[in-house]
């Protein structure tokens, strides 16, 4: 168990290497000079020169890119160029805000969309299904942060039940992590339907049906089980969706976390403090996928861990 | 059956078809269709409610939003296009060579290729737009770029097997060079999974470009385009909810019928894709 954890995070390495050498060979193919576009039009050749050098510019892409690594590894991550801030303290800052979002809009994805795909399965072809699977259409189909925007209106302006955004409390939580969560339950409640119907058809469910188990218990304990197989790596990759999902949540709530942060970076020309936000983000990812690599295990004990 | 008569039976696939055609027309008649210019301004009609005059309302600069919704489709359908056409052209080069060449380069561009998939897909069209720079031009490059790796791996997956076919190894045994290999017998097969997920991207594409615009990291002002059209409206979001959500509703339809269109075209052409996209 435990070299299986071990072994996973090692091959973690070269994924978040390959991350960093992405974002940063992208903004070194970057047009123009990033130093003048970050100090503007008409700073000093001497501001332009300290900058540069702070900043190591001058040096070739691939001893930038080495020397990164190695301060990362040691744990610094530089400081950020607008706040001259350490960027671990800005992240530090930012990113439980964002696991809050994220975590709360997997929980409701996870619950409505598994819920909804159980009982589209359970009657197909009823009105519910009808309604679900042309819902999750939709779902899948608006702008997510258009979608904050109509909540708004609907529960903060016309309703008056919500604040319009911002963070401090649960009724803040509400419609961000609502907003977030939903093209992930169309896609998991797609998911488990199909799955749910494929296990329904299996013969152990004929057999627990012929020895008289009830409905209740043949779809918690043998068919629910079984179809979760699927719906785990599918919330392994959804977690990735809410990732990319939570810039554009936090921007529309004005939520205070990675996302927005992210957002500023990039207007702020902010390149440290920006590749300390992707690096956070990919991180997270990692550990997601290795937790849902953890649990296929527990679920499924046929499924070794010989990663 | 063929591929028109098995697309034709799925009501939903022509609904889309309809949209889509809706959606060509609106972008190619934008000016004749248009009721007012698009840039226009009339700042004592500002955040005008919809009405006779202004059927949808008009923005924060009293700009007919109608008119912008319609020439927003321009902007949208053409990142929609260009950007799939960058993905597909990028794929095949990428994917043939992958597939045919094999060996370490294989090796290293799907492991390339493994991480950037993995990658939310957000962040990486930032991380690109970042280093490009705004504008319509650079947010269709970093559509196109995000759309890369997915076609490379369809591609390559097809030359793997295609390559042990018989009739590729007949062609190759009577000497036939790998580029006519490649057109006569590989592309040919490949091109119906193309097509699918060609539209299926749009869609993508299309709720990407918004979600860019919106963050005002897309298409710049004062080019209409539905996302940049929320992100305007949101900043008079509690006095004139129609200026962010009108515009929204436009980007909703155009993504719902790609994926309508190209959810029916995989049925049609290649069931082997289903539930795989």
């Amino acid at each position: 168990m435990l070299t299986f954890v071990v072994r996973r995070l090692l091959l973690a390495v070269p994924v978040l290497l390959g991350v960093v050498f992405v974002v940063m060979l992208t903004i070194d193919l970057l047009p123009g000079d990033a130093v003048t576009l970050m100090l503007g039009e008409h700073a000093t050749k001497d501001a332009v020169a300290k900058l540069r050098d702070h900043l190591g510019l001058d040096k070739p892409f691939v001893v930038r890119y080495l020397e990164y690594v190695a301060r990362v590894a040691g744990g610094d991550l530089g400081r950020s160029i607008q706040q001259n801030r350490p960027v671990a303290a800005e992240l530090a800052d930012a990113w439980p805000a964002t696991l809050e979002l994220t975590v709360a809009a997997l929980l409701i994805a996870t619950v409505a969309g598994i819920a909804a795909g159980v009982a589209s399965a359970v009657w197909p072809n009823s009105f519910f299904d009808a309604l679900a699977r042309l819902g999750s259409l939709f779902g899948l189909s608006m702008p997510i942060f258009w979608t904050g925007l109509v909540l708004i209106v609907i529960f903060s302006l016309w309703l008056n039940w919500l604040p319009v955004g911002g963070a401090g409390s649960l009724n803040h939580l509400v419609l961000p992590a609502v907003t977030l969560a939903l093209p992930s339950v169309a896609m998991i409640s797609r998911m488990t339907r199909s799955a749910v119907l494929d296990v329904l058809r299996e013969d152990y469910v004929r057999t627990a049906r012929a020895k008289g188990v009830g409905e209740f218990w043949v779809l918690g304990r043998h068919a629910l089980r079984n179809a979760f197989i699927p719906i785990l790596t599918l919330l392994g990759l959804q977690s990735g969706q809410l990732m990319g999902g939570a810039v554009l949540t936090e921007t529309v709530f004005a939520w205070p976390g990675l996302g927005r942060l992210m957002v500023k970076a990039i207007f702020a020309r902010d390149y440290v403090l920006l590749q300390g936000a992707v690096l956070v983000f990919a991180l997270a990812f990692v550990i997601v996928n290795l937790l849902v690599d953890l649990s296929y295990g527990l679920l499924d004990p046929r499924i070794g861990r010989q990663g | 059956m063929n591929a028109w008569s098995r697309f034709r039976r799925n009501r939903l696939a022509l609904v889309g078809l309809v949209l889509v055609v809706v959606l060509a027309v609106s972008a190619a008649l934008a000016p004749w269709l248009a009721p007012y210019d698009p840039a226009r301004q009339s700042l004592i009609e500002k955040r005008a409610k919809p009405g006779a005059k202004y059927v949808l309302g008009a923005d924060e600069f009293g700009r007919d939003i109608l008119s912008r919704v319609i020439y927003g489709s321009r902007v949208a359908l053409l990142v929609g296009v260009l950007s799939a056409l960058i993905a597909v052209a990028g794929g095949l080069l990428l994917g043939t060579a992958a597939g045919f060449v094999g060996g370490w380069l294989d090796a290293v561009m799907m492991r390339g290729i493994e991480i950037l998939l993995a990658f939310p897909y957000l962040l990486l069209a930032l991380a690109i737009v970042a280093a490009l720079g705004t504008g319509a031009l650079n947010t269709t490059i970093a559509v196109g770029i995000w759309g890369v790796p997915a076609v490379t791996r369809i591609v390559r997956g097809s030359v793997l097997a295609l390559r042990e076919t018989e009739y590729v190894g007949a062609a190759r045994a009577l000497g036939a060079p790998v580029t006519a290999v490649l057109r006569r017998h590989i592309l040919p097969n490949i091109v119906p999974s193309l097509i699918v997920y060609a539209t299926l991207f749009m869609a993508n594409a299309i709720l990407l470009e918004a979600a860019l615009s919106f963050l005002g990291l897309g298409v710049q002002p004062p080019t209409a385009s539905w996302g940049l059209m929320v992100s305007t409206g949101r900043d008079v979001l509690l006095v004139a909810p129609h200026v962010a959500t009108v515009p929204g509703l436009a980007i909703m339809v155009a993504v719902l019928a790609f994926n309508l269109v190209g959810d029916g075209l995989r049925d049609a052409l290649d069931p082997r894709l289903r539930g795989s996209a």
